[in-house]
């Protein structure tokens, strides 16, 4: 008799495939694909065009919540309307602007039985763009020379212009990053970051070389369960990968290691590296979950969702010790039909029953 | 001088690096010059045996095959071993 696999209801958030897409359709593509459970998805939605609360066959129910700056409590209050018709098992959050409001809602959330795996709030804030320099110092990690600015006299102010030639990154504390040639670009990328993200802006050295990436995961004792590097191999003008191929380095998954180790970093993250022409893997940057091309890696023969699943719910979870090398993925944009009154009754309701044809 | 072990190539000519991730389109003489690197064939025997069987000479297939080695080298798909 073959066993009978459990069965759970999962939400997921970063449903927005969009050109810069949120990892959560990838994240339901693989948890769909679990060999060690079953399981419906609730999709949690910010915004009513998100295609993949349209995706009848990967999400299940969807629930429009609200953003982030609306504060944890409006969220918890959410959640659980939510939960009182859905009986949510697990939560995976995928935004890295939302993970501070269910960092802080973890204990509210397990007293109502909702599991997550994710950093604690020290660890969060420790790979935040603006500590990186500093955290990759301590732990050993290899870092472009960055600078923390208020203003751009701050920047003059803190850098020894004999060694931070252009060109240089200008990069926003949460998101984007413009590399300029000149002092022109420079004051005017310094503005538009600051005045979009706030400060302090980060100024970087550029490096110049390849590009990639290594999604892994850490277990509540600090192991690396799961490493997959790739290389970016088309890159879209928002410097995302449209197209990547899992390689076999083994010095990018060490890295991996080193960063949970010396962290103790819960759940999914993602390295940013990029191979310098002096040979050596620089950080540029530490995300703090799963990413877009997870689905790469559950291709490869990691399933890192799935892995979160059974983290977050207590089973015993085992090191994958092997994934396919020079498999490749290759996104693609799909325009979808949907007729005009599904969409007006999502609007109106904040709510989207996919299971109703 | 050696071929890296992991680098895998098709017979039509496609190559892939596995640990950086980069690949590349070879021409058939490309391929045929690389398997007798994986042959373990030294650089004196390729260029006899691909004048033997085409139209050009020793020394300016000599001096194409000295270009493609340095290319194999800075991709780190050829060593000196």
């Amino acid at each position: 008799m073959s066993e009978v696999k459990p069965f759970y209801t999962i939400a997921v958030t970063g449903l927005n495939a969009v050109d810069n897409p949120g990892p959560g359709v990838p994240v339901v593509r693989s948890l769909k694909e679990a060999t060690s459970f079953s399981c419906r998805i609730v999709g949690l939605c910010y915004e009513l065009m998100e295609p993949g609360a349209y995706m009848h066959d990967l999400v299940d129910v969807c629930y429009q919540v609200p953003y982030p700056s609306a504060g944890t409590e409006a969220l918890l209050s959410r959640l659980d309307y939510i939960n009182e018709k859905e009986h949510i098992d697990v939560i995976i959050p995928n935004f890295d602007a939302e993970l501070f409001s269910y960092i802080k809602l973890e204990q509210d959330l397990r007293e109502r039985h909702i599991a997550m795996f994710l950093p604690t709030l020290e660890q969060f804030e420790e790979r935040q763009k603006f500590n990186l320099h500093d955290f990759g110092k301590r732990v050993g990690l290899e870092v472009p020379g960055s600078i923390n600015c208020d203003t751009m006299d701050d920047f003059l102010a803190k850098s020894d212009r004999s060694e931070w030639n252009y060109p240089l990154v200008v990069k926003g504390r949460f998101y984007e990053a413009y590399v300029v040639h000149d002092d022109g670009q420079f004051v005017a990328n310094f503005g538009k970051i600051a005045a979009k993200w706030g400060t302090p802006v980060i100024v970087q050295q550029f490096v110049e070389g390849s590009e990639f990436n290594v999604i892994g995961f850490g277990s509540a004792d600090s192991k690396l369960l799961a490493a997959v590097p790739m290389r970016k191999q088309f890159i879209t003008d928002k410097g995302k990968a449209w197209a990547g191929i899992t390689i076999s380095d083994s010095r990018l998954v060490d890295m991996a290691r080193r960063f949970v180790e010396a962290s103790g970093w819960r759940g999914g993250f993602e390295l940013e590296l990029m191979r310098g022409r002096d040979g050596n893997a620089y950080v540029l940057e530490i995300n703090p979950r799963i990413p877009a091309w997870v689905y790469l890696a559950t291709a490869a023969g990691q399933n890192i969702p799935e892995l979160l699943v059974n983290a977050a719910l207590g089973k015993e979870v085992k090191a994958f010790d092997k994934y396919d090398v020079g498999k490749m993925f290759v996104r693609c944009s799909w325009d979808m039909i949907v007729d005009q009154e599904e969409f007006g009754a999502f609007s109106v309701s904040g709510e989207k029953d996919n299971r109703k044809k | 001088m050696k071929i890296n072990a992991n680098i895998a190539i098709s017979q039509s000519g496609y190559i892939f690096n596995p640990q950086t991730g980069e690949s590349f389109s070879l021409n058939p003489i490309g391929v045929e010059v690389i398997r007798m690197f994986q042959e373990g064939k030294p650089k004196e025997t390729i260029v006899a045996s691909i004048v033997d069987r085409y139209d050009v000479t020793a020394s300016a297939f000599a001096c194409d095959l000295d270009d493609f080695v340095s290319l194999l080298k800075q991709y780190e798909m050829l060593t000196d071993e």
